[in-house]
């Protein structure tokens, strides 16, 4: 049990981290009008692709005959890239509309 | 020197993430929202290829790495730009489970890698380095990333089916308690596995891992279409927190912000939503849309129902004061936005007022319509929300229902046996007369009857959306 406490003793910052990042998730998009969930989703859905980071470093590290790390950590990369661009991309699309009927207003 | 200035490029992208979140929560800023994070993630990446060492070792592997970015890159903005409007949605889902995917395989090569750390004498350098602890909590991790991960993906490809259609609501007698037996067996065997290390600790991860696809599967399979959305969200706010999850694995600031960040606005979001549809979560996950419910409002009504005539249609309409118009999914499978602003400005040169009244949840998603009419041209000022248009519909001489059924189903204020009871609607009813377009008398997604299709106000104008309002303009024209 005492380990756990070194754990998160010894991982205090990204605790803190985690806590705030909690709230402040939930204050920034407290007032979003609903015509904006759908972006709004798609938006984040982008920036969890953050993911792909942990796949770089992942490929980054492999060893070059650990063929299933190499394997994966290629897949993850691609995936992880689609997740990305693809989300800000169809997120840009959505979002498109909306300021193409800003300016015909 | 390196090293620091990756830190720095992390704080950045962390910054752009909250900001660009919260410009993406205003309509006005809401795309330099989305750029001002794609900058960031951009920063971030290219920071991590370049400047990321562990212990003094840079990242090898540069080809693989760049393939991977530039097939995904290829694949992700084709796929983007050539998807129609109507798959918006099921793109979203498919997007968030590459995600998923992308964060499980980190945890598959992690936990391999640990394994063959274990199996040498490197758990003894581990265990003297950062105590006995941080074991303990590498394997806690990677375990979520991967259960979390794999239950995102799996659940985000069961949507995306369902959305393309290629998928049916599938569920049998007792799937709530499978569906929890099979979570209890995922977290037992997971804790097991943390406590234990057994000998053959890869085996039990591999079970873990499909049995955590599995749970995804059975988790999204019950579920209505209708309530995809919701359920895409939630998953969204899933393969945050496993993103989350790889940023505590290898102490990455900018992972477990935009994990986090992501997983708390996506579970908000996700109970937003719910609130447009004026229902609670554990209504939409336990669904309400049930065998039973759908058995008892078949039983009821089935009245007779008159239909109108193309010119009939049109000469009420064009001798109207006032217009509105309600578009739903009926009006974006058919691609009839264009059609439908055509309509909507022959009708103004008559001297007829037109609006459109938005439910917020019309069609597929949360702003579904808005985006659909935006396509075509279709001004803002048009566009009347669900309070507006509620009080415009005692002066509306004619509500023309353009493939939307669940959103003007009087049964939502008037049957409380009814699964959408309680659900806010247009009050069509309150206008002189209300034609309604459909393909057929099929109901509508939630699979009940509407009772406003047999209301001696309504009549009915059966065809494809798309071809109606042509026809329509044509019979206008003439008239």
């Amino acid at each position: 049990m005492s380990s756990v406490f070194n754990w998160v003793h010894e991982h205090q910052a990204i605790i803190y981290i985690v806590v705030l990042m909690i709230f402040v998730g939930i204050e920034v998009i407290g007032s979003v009008p609903s015509v904006l969930h759908t972006p709004l989703m798609s938006g984040a859905n982008a920036i969890h692709g953050v993911v792909i980071i942990g796949a770089i470093i992942v490929m980054g590290k492999a060893e070059a005959d650990n063929y299933l790390a190499l394997a994966l950590g290629f897949l993850a990369v691609v995936l992880g890239t689609l997740n990305v661009v693809g989300g800000f991309v169809v997120t840009d699309r959505m979002l498109e509309m909306f300021s193409k009927k800003k300016k015909s207003s | 020197m390196e090293f620091n200035i990756l830190s720095l490029i992390y704080l950045l992208a962390s910054i752009t993430f909250i900001v660009g979140l919260k410009m993406l929560s205003h309509p006005t800023s809401a795309r330099k929202g989305n750029a001002v994070a794609a900058a960031g993630m951009t920063l971030a990446i290219f920071g991590t290829i370049f400047l990321y060492n562990e212990e003094g070792d840079p990242l090898g592997n540069y080809g693989w790495i760049f393939a991977g970015l530039a097939v995904g890159s290829v694949v992700g903005t084709l796929a983007a730009r050539r998807v129609k409007m109507t798959a918006m949605p099921e793109m979203v889902s498919l997007f968030n489970g590459m995600g998923g995917a992308c964060a499980a395989l980190i945890s598959i090569v992690e936990f391999d890698h640990l394994m063959h750390l274990l199996d040498g004498s490197g758990v003894v350098i581990l265990m003297l380095a950062d105590g006995p602890g941080a074991l303990l909590g590498l394997v806690i991790i990677i375990l979520l990333g991967l259960i979390i991960g794999s239950v995102s993906f799996a659940g985000s490809m069961v949507a995306w089916g369902k959305l393309n259609g290629s998928l049916r609501d599938f569920s049998f007698r007792g799937q709530q308690a499978f569906n929890i037996g099979l979570l209890f067996l995922i977290v037992g065997l997971a804790v097991y596995l943390v406590v234990a290390l057994p000998a053959n600790a890869l085996l039990f991860f591999y079970v873990i891992f499909a049995l955590s696809i599995l749970y995804g599967l059975f988790f999204v399979f019950p579920i209505g279409g209708a309530d995809m959305p919701v359920v895409i969200s939630l998953l969204n706010s899933f393969t945050g927190v496993a993103a989350a999850c790889g940023g505590f694995l290898y102490d990455n600031k900018v992972m477990l912000t935009g994990g986090i960040l992501v997983g708390a606005a996506g579970t908000l979001l996700t109970i937003l939503m719910c609130k447009a549809m004026n229902r609670s979560l554990t209504n939409v996950l336990i669904g309400a849309f049930g065998g039973n419910t759908a058995t008892a409002a078949a039983g009821q009504s089935q009245g007779s129902y008159k239909e109108i005539s193309l010119s009939d249609a049109a000469v009420v309409m064009s001798y109207a004061n006032k217009v509105m118009i309600v578009p739903g999914y009926g009006l974006a499978v058919a691609q009839a936005q264009h059609a439908c602003h055509e309509l909507e400005k022959l009708l103004t040169a008559k001297g007829v007022e037109v609006g459109y009244a938005i439910h917020p949840v019309a069609g597929r998603m949360p702003g579904h319509m808005n985006v659909l009419l935006a396509e075509a041209d279709v001004s803002y000022e048009k566009l009347l929300e669900m309070e507006q248009a509620n009080e415009e519909f005692p002066t509306t001489d004619v509500v023309l229902i353009l493939g939307a059924n669940d959103v003007v189903n009087p049964a939502a204020k008037s049957d409380p046996a009814s699964p959408i009871y309680g659900m806010p609607i247009l009050d069509v009813e309150l206008a002189k007369h209300v034609i309604v377009n459909k393909r057929s008398m099929k109901p509508g997604y939630a699979g009940i009857e509407n009772d406003l299709f047999f209301r001696p106000k309504t009549s009915m104008l059966f065809g494809d959306a798309k071809k109606v309002l042509q026809d329509l303009i044509t019979e206008v024209k003439n008239s």
